[in-house]
């Protein structure tokens, strides 16, 4: 798809790196403040989507985004549910807290929380950016 | 209490105009309005949580929705034509459920218990105990990674399949000509 104009490039530019880095706070301290990983995620395919909607890209980019999305997507999913049967392995239990606890209010806390938190992240995010290429950049149908 | 009223009655307006409205483009943004106020609405009921969930997730959609809509057409055909035979019974019975679902609903309400006030015990003990079993600072992490892990699993699966499905109709190989 096209991009837009010299302003929204500009802009752009100017914002999406503290945009990015607002998302990844969310995601880290999703076990302290409100937040975590669905909403993390979906702000750092938000991202995503400001850079492709400001820059456009090709056909060829486009498709590439999408095959990486997936990638991403998936890894994502394996690793919660590699944490999940981890907690089998180690206590018996799918989705036991294996970890030490660690102090309560320091980023380094709760176990497996901040773990899921980034796979879930990942998984979100890859997934919704998917979609949105898919459904709103990609022009595979209209234009075959 | 007086302003969630209002923000409720905000979003049953902006939803009637989002239905009603001609240009596809003003109904979108006027969904907009709704989800952000419906988000507003949970900063007011004290659910940070989901009010970030909400935000994010209506600007995403209200993004796909315009995309969708500047590559399609901006006016919406079927508001203002008179109904077909079948589409007024379609109507008529519509209209019966939805005052028979109102009437069952509101007996239903009537017997809930006060706002703040849950029924069940097992939400006092999450509260009660996640701090101390998960060491998670914020409680609705304890619960939806932890306690509920499973749910959320659940939850996951259904995006990943939303996206395979996604991919699977907006594919380019395989498709008929």
């Amino acid at each position: 798809m096209k991009g837009m104009s010299l302003i929204v490039k500009t802009v752009t530019n100017i914002v999406i790196g503290f945009i990015l880095i607002y998302g990844v706070y969310i995601v880290l301290h999703g076990h302290l403040t409100p937040g975590g990983g669905f909403a993390g995620g979906v702000i750092i395919a938000g991202t995503f989507v400001l850079k492709f909607l400001a820059f456009g890209g090709t056909a060829r980019s486009e498709r590439e985004s999408l095959t990486i999305g997936s990638v991403f997507e998936s890894l994502g999913a394996l690793l919660f549910i590699s944490v999940a049967i981890l907690g089998i392995l180690l206590t018996g239990v799918f989705f036991a807290n294996f970890l030490a606890k660690g102090i309560p209010f320091h980023l380094v806390s709760a176990g497996i929380i901040p773990i899921c938190n980034i796979a879930i992240a990942i998984k979100v995010g890859a997934g919704l950016f998917s979609i949105i290429l898919a459904l709103a950049a990609m022009k595979y149908v209209i234009e075959d | 209490m007086i302003e969630l009223y209002l923000f409720l009655a905000f979003i049953l307006v902006a939803a009637i105009i989002a239905t009603e409205i001609k240009d596809l483009l003003a109904a979108v943004i006027s969904l907009g309005a709704v989800g952000f106020a419906v988000a507003i609405v949970f900063i007011l009921v004290q659910a940070p949580d989901l009010a970030i969930v909400q935000i994010v997730i209506e600007v995403l959609t209200v993004v796909i929705f315009v995309a969708v809509i500047s590559r399609t057409t901006h006016i919406d055909e079927t508001i203002g034509k008179k109904l077909a035979g079948t589409q007024i019974f379609a109507v008529v019975l519509f209209a019966f459920f939805a005052i028979l679902f109102l009437v069952v609903m509101g007996k239903a309400l009537y017997q809930l218990p006060a706002f703040g006030h849950p029924t069940m015990k097992i939400a006092s003990e999450y509260i009660r105990l996640g701090l101390g079993q998960t060491g998670g600072a914020n409680i609705v992490a304890d619960v939806i990674l932890d306690f509920r892990a499973l749910d959320t699993l659940g939850e996951a699966t259904v995006l990943f399949t939303a996206v395979i499905g996604v991919a699977a109709l907006m594919r380019k190989s395989g498709r008929k000509k």
